[in-house]
């Protein structure tokens, strides 16, 4: 897996990602485009494109992330109990503020996302027995529970099913001036680079941060704002799309190996590449019809993590 | 038995039959007498064959798991029944409920979930060196992907249609079909015949699988076996009333904080009674004091949830 | 404990004879091999201590020996009778084994823990004569003033004291312990061996260790089992093994022998 591969990779799946849709725009006509596809172009597939590639991206990012702090290869925004704290942020945000505009709801969702994933850090900490495995089955059951409260508040609003509806990740009601949030991944992404080699000390604990010079804390609380942050976005606008912060880096890190600043950029194009084709293939395979990006990297998503799981002996213990 | 143990066995039991006794009468005027008594009767016993039954799986789940703040729910039998019943509407429509009787509905939704359960167990005990806790990780992600098919299709189900989903969603004690009642005996006390052998191992198989061994217990076999029973009794409660995720974990906790031993024949009996309590207790508060703006499972989640939340952060001795 | 001896069926093996034996022995974890084709015999009613480097595969090898791992290839015998010949609940009355680790997590005190050596015996349901057994134990790990102790609120060598005091109760003839000398001060890793010596001077119990401290294996085993990367690097008597020559082969460094009080003790601090 090479950078000299996955760019051509990204830039040709974009050109296909652009050119399949329900309505015909071929790339050979591009030259005598009507008006109208034009705009089809430009408010929807451009906007569509940019989408899968900031969320593959960030959401890939993310997941390092939290794998870099924890130590722990399987836990992710996922495993972590996020995105389910996001998704209550969201319920609340709409309940509390009627008609809550898509900031507030980031804002709810963020708080939310970052008090959880808190939570989460504290609750490890306690933990005495730090299984691999362990470790993600308590990030898991902490998240049923926070689905136990967004279903009892859903079922007060009678909400169920439509809360069901937008969770569902889906890019396909994605247009120009209804994502633009999601572009606040793209700093956190640098800062990302920026910290890479600390996440990765911070990883090893307080006592050995310390020692080498660092702020452990400010760092962990950078490490755990980014994630929160870019998770919210994430299912604000798409939906929450599960595993992907998880199997993405495994992946990387199974070909290339652990040191942060070496895969970072192999996870953030990979989590791109691996979107798109997710993305791609949902709108191709029930065509005219679309299966959403959330089943379908679901279905995937668990299938390679069953898989990483299986083979976990050789690799991650 | 110690004092204290048999002052707390006799609270839970005048409590539970106290409970019991209200629930069964309160405001049944005669006409109601023919009606209401043995529909209240019949969640009665809905609610002591259930809370026994996910206590006992639970207890017996934490023994062999090692573990005090795990619960049998989640290795994703809870997600497989929902997706088994949005998959009937989603198929069949509101005529599904025609076409598939109660009980074949009730018969299938267990043989598949204990299917699921064997499966699973199969795929992980290929090898030797088994891990409990990675047996339920791949629970869990099997839990996550059947719930993004159910997801999908409930997202696509018409919002009448999708009501008949939601009231599988939570589980009740009202309405419980006799028939189905019966069955769930059945089916519970021949797999409390299958493990009754085996019982007299869990106390010693607290102590881990080395001393286990160590002190000749045929260890993968005697798990082997809980496992099975634990998911029959999951898959039976499931399908009678619906999912319940935090009970068992509730109950067994509440049972262990306030029974100063290891030995499981106390730790069984008080556990369950704690369930009847928390059952019984709960139905009546919801019906009475919050005249049903929300289903009893959704409560006990809740209180289930908070206190699972407080025990990790309370560091448990797990 | 005497007294049982007398009840036990008299075991047809004579003291000295090879009685638990390994044979073409290998275990691999993911495709490493841990343990490659390693034979073995320990005598009946002798000490034997395993030796070696970390990493050896010294706790696998006695692991597979008494059970608690499977072999890939070859044959564990106990008693010429291959080991998974035997019903689990038999070998427990046969066969004991303690680990390192011991972490339990159900609160128990001490005299609780004990009592669960007599599982094998008779299940939950103790009689006058395990409750015999148990007090002995205890009394013999000196763990009497704090039997009914909960096991957190021991030290770590106190702990190790309790579960060896369990693997007494057990009664078992082969006695199996993984470096049961861990987290133990100097004077509870000398009680503990005289004890051990006591057990197989005057009950003809068969005992094996895992020991790191080459000079306990020196001055109290009978004969010393050395590993190495997965290999067999020597057995034999103990003064067969405790010179220069052996030692530099197992340990790669050159380790002095001298004689104090009648021991030969290994210097290899400097």
């Amino acid at each position: 897996m090479k950078i000299k591969y996955l760019v051509p990779a990204l830039i040709l799946l974009s050109i296909i990602s652009l050119f399949v849709g329900v309505q015909d725009l071929s790339i050979w006509n591009i030259h005598n485009f009507t008006e109208e596809q034009w705009e089809t172009l430009l408010i929807s597939r451009l906007p569509r494109l940019l989408a899968i590639i900031i969320v593959g991206v960030s959401l890939s990012v993310a997941g390092l992330i939290m794998q870099q702090l924890t130590q722990n290869k399987f836990v992710s925004p996922t495993t972590a109990g996020t995105l389910d704290w996001a998704r209550l942020g969201i319920l609340v945000a709409i309940i509390v503020f009627a008609g809550a505009s898509t900031m507030e709801r980031l804002f709810v969702a963020f708080l939310f996302a970052l008090g959880g994933t808190f939570l989460f850090m504290r609750i490890l900490e306690r933990i005495r027995y730090k299984n691999v495995i362990f470790v993600p089955l308590v990030g898991l059951m902490l998240g049923s529970v926070v689905n136990a409260v967004t279903t009892f508040f859903a079922y007060q609003y009678d909400l169920i099913q439509s809360l069901n509806s937008w969770m569902q990740g889906s890019f396909s009601l994605v247009l120009r001036g209804n994502f633009e949030i999601l572009y606040i991944g793209i700093p956190l992404v640098i800062i990302a680079f920026i910290f890479a080699n600390r996440f990765t000390v911070a990883g090893m604990g307080r006592d050995f941060s310390q020692s080498l010079g660092l702020n452990y804390k400010q760092i962990m609380n950078i490490g755990l704002l980014i994630v929160a942050v870019i998770t919210a976005a994430v299912v604000v606008t798409i939906g929450s799309i599960p595993f992907l912060g998880l199997i993405i880096p495994n992946i990387v890190s199974i070909m290339r190996g652990d040191n942060l600043r070496n895969s970072l950029p192999h996870t953030a194009l990979f989590g791109a590449i691996f979107l798109l084709i997710c993305d791609i293939l949902g709108r191709v395979l029930i065509y005219p019809y679309e299966i959403p990006i959330g089943l379908m990297v679901g279905v995937i998503g668990s299938a390679l993590f069953l898989f990483l799981l299986l083979r976990r002996k050789s690799y991650a213990t | 038995m110690q004092r204290k143990t048999k002052w707390i066995f006799t609270i839970l039991i005048i409590l539970s039959i106290s409970l019991i006794a209200t629930f069964l009468f309160i405001g049944l005027t005669p006409t109601g007498w023919d009606y209401a008594l043995p529909r209240r009767g019949r969640s009665v016993a809905a609610i002591i064959i259930v809370g026994s039954a996910i206590a006992f799986s639970t207890l017996i789940f934490q023994t062999i798991t090692n573990n005090r703040i795990l619960t049998p729910s989640i290795i994703g039998l809870d997600s497989l029944y929902m997706l088994i019943q949005t998959a009937l509407v989603f198929f069949f429509g509101t005529l599904g409920l025609v076409f598939f009787s109660p009980e074949a509905n009730f018969l299938m939704s267990i043989v598949f979930m204990v299917l699921f359960a064997l499966l699973l167990y199969a795929l992980l005990f290929r090898g030797e060196q088994q891990n409990i806790y990675f047996l339920l990780l791949v629970g869990i992600v099997f839990g996550t992907l059947f719930g993004s098919l159910s997801t999908f299709m409930q997202v696509l189900i018409d919002p009448n249609e999708f009501q008949s989903i939601q009231n599988r969603m939570f589980a009740s004690f009202s309405n419980i079909n006799v028939d189905l009642l019966w069955l769930s005996i059945i089916i519970l006390l021949l797999t409390l015949l299958y493990v009754f052998p085996y019982l007299k191992y869990l106390d010693t198989l607290a102590l881990g699988r080395d001393h286990a061994v160590n002190l000749g217990i045929p260890y993968d076999k005697v798990i082997r076996r809980f496992l099975v029973v634990i998911a029959i009794m999951v898959s039976v409660s499931t399908a009678l009333v619906g999912p319940i995720m935090f009970l068992g974990l509730l109950v067994v906790n509440v049972a262990r904080e306030m029974l100063p031993t290891f030995r499981h024949s106390t730790l069984a009996i008080g556990s369950i009674l704690v369930s009847i309590v928390a059952l019984v207790g709960g139905t009546l508060l919801v019906e009475r004091v919050f005249a049903f703006s929300a289903p009893l499972s959704v409560f006990i989640n809740f209180i289930g949830g908070a206190y699972f939340i407080y025990l990790l952060l309370r560091g448990t001795k797990n | 404990m005497a007294l049982n001896m007398l009840e036990r069926q008299k075991s047809e093996l004579e003291t000295g004879d090879i009685a638990l034996e390994v044979k073409n022995v290998s275990k691999s974890f993911d495709g490493k091999k841990v343990v490659k084709d390693v034979s073995v015999g320990v005598r009946k009613g002798s000490i034997t201590s395993f030796i070696g480097p970390n990493g050896a595969g010294k706790s696998t090898l006695i692991s597979m020996m008494s059970r608690l791992m499977g072999h890939d290839s070859g044959e564990v015998l106990i008693e010429g009778k291959p080991i998974k010949s035997y019903k689990s609940d038999e070998l427990a009355k046969k066969v004991s084994i303690l680990k390192q680790a011991n972490n339990i997590n159900i609160r128990l005190t001490v005299r609780e823990l004990v009592s669960f050596g007599r599982f094998p015996h008779s299940r939950n349901r103790l009689s006058k004569a395990d409750w015999g057994f148990v007090e002995n134990a205890i009394d013999y790990m000196e763990l009497r003033d704090m039997q009914d102790k909960y096991l957190d609120q021991l030290s770590g060598g106190q702990k190790q004291r309790a579960f060896i005091a369990m693997v007494l109760a057990q009664d078992t003839d082969y006695i199996i312990l993984d470096e049961p000398l861990n987290n133990l001060d100097m004077k509870h890793s000398v009680s503990i061996m005289k004890t051990l010596r006591k057990l197989c001077d005057d009950l003809g119990k068969t005992i094996l260790i895992v020991v790191h401290d080459i000079n306990f294996a020196s001055c109290y085993s009978d004969d010393i089992i050395a590993m190495k990367d997965g290999e067999l690097a020597a057995q034999g008597h103990c003064h067969e093994i405790i010179n220069p020559t052996t030692l530099k082969k197992i340990y790669d460094m050159d380790i002095g022998i001298e004689e104090v009080n009648c021991n030969k003790i290994c210097v290899y601090f400097t």
